[in-house]
């Protein structure tokens, strides 16, 4: 096997040294009763050339794009990663690191994660980024425990337009407290109606989802005054951090905690993971936020340089009084988006960002004037909601063979909005495929 | 010894990303507009980040620099205790990268996505058989998760039964990650101590294990890279009082082939797929920690669950005892891709190898440096072995200065003041994948360390000298955090 180095003499020679006759021997300590009878049953190694047979028969079963035409986000987004990125990721100094507890032999990954807080701060317009959370699910659901633990208050109000996976999360993660979750409704206009916060409780956050789980843009200037009323926290999630390219972003709106799903960033799809979690708040919550930190200081000849720091917050310090249990995170995912967000730069994020939303504009524009009910008038992003109506199932699933799959239905998770699906547009959408989208659903 | 491995080069100097760059670059190849702007209300529009605008050169060149700061696997042996760095295969890397499997969309209809469910579901199958478990979710992103993701499953049994229990053992030898996890699902952790030998007593356990227990949780081996050789006992007494027995399977790497912890009285155990099964640690994630049950808890586990009928893969969320989800979609597929690839291409002997090299090379470094180095406990050891600095106390040398002067002879250093039972730990887990030529070169810079301490301390004291930095003011940083640039 290649990946063992050892031959028959070097094991001879050192089981000897260890005063060994049989590798058996080794396991001596194992009770009879423990050990294994019989061997693995598992499929006969492959050669690197039959495993490539073997993925490639899989990864054909998959409908990706661009032979697809897919108009799904929902969580999940099709942008364009540049080749540098996947080359650079690719450097194995970064990909086969452990978690820098080293940092004199450190230094890459701490400097690379270090400026990816700062890049954080200033897309989200927070006061400080974590290096980062597994995804914009499990993000969230530690942003709220930790309004909980700051608070010291009990119930949460979340959107019902936050992702309904993000939900399902949170309720997982707040269940075993017995934390109270009350879900704020919507209004008619596609944004969260927040008006029932005032009359609550021991609220120890309000989280709202914006872009929202429609794709419309969250009044967030509206939401800030109401919720901090009520003595909340006022946490704000995202699945498409490319809008703030473009939009107003978190912090200057008043949010605590801004967290969600940064997989748009440079991260490949990959049906669903790895993505990215991303988390910032307010620096004077900083000892209360979960995960990793990296901080600037000297070393003992005075040079500037990074360590992880306000380890006293985590685990492997405070064990069971810990603000979390994360350890390993999504760290170079955060690289990844650090990379994208380097190489998209300032000035290209807001034509990029531009792009996206014009595109779904265009889309949007297509199908109301092809007779189509767009139920939603909220400004969006880069997905919107369209009303094909009840019969559209079987146009649907004709499309998977022209190889289009024309959005999302969402009375799954929104009964009372059967018949409507979700559409997302980026950059990677040509305008002829959007115009076939137009052709096929109107006929 | 021979020559040092250890050598200094030229690395460059490189500022800050946010010090580099003028407005107006671009590292981006911006799509052509094909459609007309559209004119946004100004009450939403933003000023946009303030990020810097840097060319395709700019960004390679940044983190080509950074790369060169860093020791990774590749660089050389990272015989890091209970993280096991073994090498992490090229092959998986190209698999993971596929594009059927990097460019699939979570939410497409099924018959789009049977590749990566047929994929998923032969891994649970691989698992499940390394494991002796009946079932498994693929679905937590790391070890920590998997351990939450455990503790849920507990406590949702013991409610299905009608019992709230608020406590759970937790052995001094656990990983640290196992009294948050337990807290963060409301339980109350009781640390229990490991005997002379550096395992846990039967006595012990049946001291405290009552109807308020929801159970123990064991690393086996444990962190001393010990086997509890007790576990059988372990797990009837804490059964006969209705608890359920949990393993971190951190360090499945000494057991592959070996032992099926399913076997042995484990009721749930996570894996760590980027440990045992070579999927790369990425500098701290993303990782995958799968959690494999025994059928009494399968109910429970997360949804969305991966459904085989005839050759036909669904997702179903129908399971209604089910503790929810713990991620947005269902996991790391990308890590998962890794693994099953790592399993196919080992096989079941191949993998069993593995587990019989890992501890062969651990204790042959026991043996080599029990003499240099004070042995903690002085009995065969598993897949990782644990010193401490006692015998260098009259020198006033710590690990600490000797896990940085390692460095200077081109070494990763082991984990150090870990586990806690043992004072000035240095656990030192090889792996597999370390050759005996590099093994020896480790032991022989590890001698010429401990004689170092003896006859010119200082060099230790004032280690590392070699990286880009020598030793950083932790403490300074902590004081007057400074997070952002």
């Amino acid at each position: 096997m290649r990946y063992l180095p050892h031959t028959e003499d070097d094991i001879n020679s050192m089981l000897d040294a260890v005063g060994a006759e049989h590798m058996d021997d080794l396991f001596s300590m194992i009770p009879a009763g423990c050990k294994m009878e019989g061997s693995l049953d598992l499929p006969e190694a492959m050669t690197e050339w039959e495993l490539n047979t073997f993925m490639d028969g899989l990864s054909v079963k998959m409908a990706t794009s661009p032979s697809y035409k897919i108009f799904v986000g929902a969580g999940s987004y099709n942008h364009y990663i540049p080749e540098s990125i996947s080359y650079l990721l690719g450097r194995s100094e970064f990909s086969t690191a452990y978690t820098p507890y080293q940092p004199e032999i450190s230094q890459g990954t701490l400097q690379a994660i270090y400026e990816y807080q700062t890049l954080v701060t200033r897309l989200l317009g927070m006061e400080v980024a974590n290096a980062s959370m597994y995804d914009g699910a499990s993000a969230l659901a530690e942003a709220l425990l930790m309004a909980i633990r700051i608070t010291k208050r009990r119930r949460v109000a979340i959107s019902r337009l936050i992702h309904p996976y993000f939900r399902d999360a949170i309720r997982t993660y707040l269940t075993p407290g017995n934390y109270e979750i009350v879900e704020l409704p919507y209004l008619e206009n596609g944004r969260t109606d927040i008006t029932g916060v005032a009359d609550m409780e021991n609220l120890a956050a309000v989280a709202i989802q914006s872009p929202n789980f429609l794709g419309c843009m969250e009044d967030l200037s509206s939401v800030e005054k109401p919720v901090h009323e009520t003595g909340a926290l006022f946490v704000l999630s995202f699945t498409e951090p490319l809008a703030y390219g473009l939009f107003k972003n978190p912090g200057c709106q008043g949010a605590d905690i801004a967290c969600g799903e940064a997989q748009s960033f440079g991260i490949p799809q990959s049906f669903g993971g790895p993505c990215l979690g991303m988390f910032s708040c307010r620096m004077k919550h900083v000892r209360n936020m979960p995960g990793r930190l990296v901080g600037k200081t000297t070393d003992v000849d005075g040079r500037p340089g990074f360590v992880l720091t306000l380890a006293t917050r985590e685990q492997h310090i405070r064990r069971e009084k810990a603000t979390s249990n994360i350890c390993t995170n999504n760290s170079l995912c955060a690289l990844a988006s650090a990379m994208y967000m380097a190489s998209v730069g300032g000035t290209g994020i807001r034509e990029l960002a531009s792009l996206n939303r014009d595109k779904a504009e265009y889309l949007k524009r297509g199908l109301r004037d092809a007779g189509l009910k767009i139920p939603f008038a909220s400004p969006t992003f880069n997905e919107f909601v369209v009303e094909f109506g009840k019969g559209f199932k079987d146009t649907y699933a004709a499309l998977f063979k022209k190889r289009i799959v024309a959005g999302i239905p969402l009375a799954g998770w929104y009964p009372e909005l059967s018949g409507h699906y979700l559409l997302c547009v980026t950059e990677t959408t040509g305008r002829e495929d959007m115009d076939a989208l137009i052709e096929e659903v109107q006929s | 010894m021979k020559e040092s491995q250890g050598a200094s080069g030229l690395i460059l100097n490189e500022p800050l990303l946010l010090e580099r760059g003028k407005k107006g670059r671009c590292g981006f190849s911006m799509p052509r507009r094909d459609v007309v702007p559209s004119p946004l209300d100004e009450e939403l529009a933003g000023d946009g980040p303030d990020f810097p605008d840097l060319s395709e050169v700019d960004v390679v060149r940044h983190y080509t620099r950074l790369s060169q700061w860093n020791f990774g696997v590749d660089t050389g042996m990272y015989p890091l205790g209970s993280c096991t760095m073994k090498y992490n295969p090229k092959i998986n890397e190209r698999e993971a990268s596929v594009p059927g499997f990097s460019g699939a969309h979570p939410l497409l209809p099924m018959e789009l996505s049977q590749g990566v469910l047929e994929l998923m579901y032969r891994l649970e199958l691989y698992l499940a058989e390394i494991t002796g478990m009946d079932a498994v979710t693929l679905q937590p992103a790391a070890g920590a998760q998997g351990e939450l993701t455990g503790m849920l499953l507990m406590d949702a049994y013991h409610k299905s039964r009608g019992q709230q229990r608020s406590k759970i053992i937790v052995p001094d030898t656990a990983h640290g990650t196992n009294p948050a996890s337990a807290a963060l699902c409301g339980f109350r952790p009781i640390a229990v101590p490991s005997d002379k030998n550096g395992i846990i007593a039967v006595e012990t356990i049946a001291a405290v294990m009552d109807e308020d227990t929801a159970g123990i949780m064991i690393t086996n081996p444990n962190t001393l890279g010990l086997f509890e050789e007790n576990i059988t006992e372990i797990a009837e007494i804490v059964h006969a009082k209705g608890g359920l027995v949990y393993g971190d399977g951190a360090n499945m790497n000494a057991l592959m082939g070996i032992v099926q912890m399913g076997k042995i009285g484990f009721d749930v155990i996570h894996l760590n797929l980027h440990k045992t099964f070579s999927a790369p640690h990425g500098g701290g994630g993303p990782g995958s920690g799968p959690v494999c049950v025994k059928n009494i808890l399968e109910p429970f586990l997360p949804v969305p669950r991966i459904i085989q009928t005839g050759d036909e893969y669904r997702l179903s969320g129908d399971f209604p005892k089910s503790i929810g989800k713990v991620q947005a979609f269902y996991g790391n597929i990308g890590v998962m891709i890794k693994a099953c690839s790592y399993i196919l291409s080992m096989g079941g002997k191949g993998l069993k190898k593995a587990s019989q090299l890992a501890v062969l090379n651990a204790n042959y470094i026991k043996e080599h440096l029990k003499g240099s180095l004070h042995l903690a406990y002085e009995r065969p050891c598993m897949h990782e072995c644990v010193f401490s600095d006692k015998l260098q106390e009259t020198e006033k040398i710590t690990t600490l200065d000797m896990a940085k002067r390692l460095m200077d002879y081109g070494f990763h250093p082991p984990t150090i003041y870990f586990p806690l039972v043992v004072h000035g730990a240095m656990m030192i887990e090889p792996t597999e994948t370390e050759s005996k030529e590099d093994i020896d070169r480790f032991i022989d810079a590890l001698k010429t360390i401990v004689d170092e301490a003896r006859k010119t301390p200082d060099l230790l004291r004032r280690a590392p000298t070699r990286p880009k930095l020598r030793r950083l003011d932790e403490t300074a940083a902590a004081r007057n955090p400074r997070l952002t640039g």
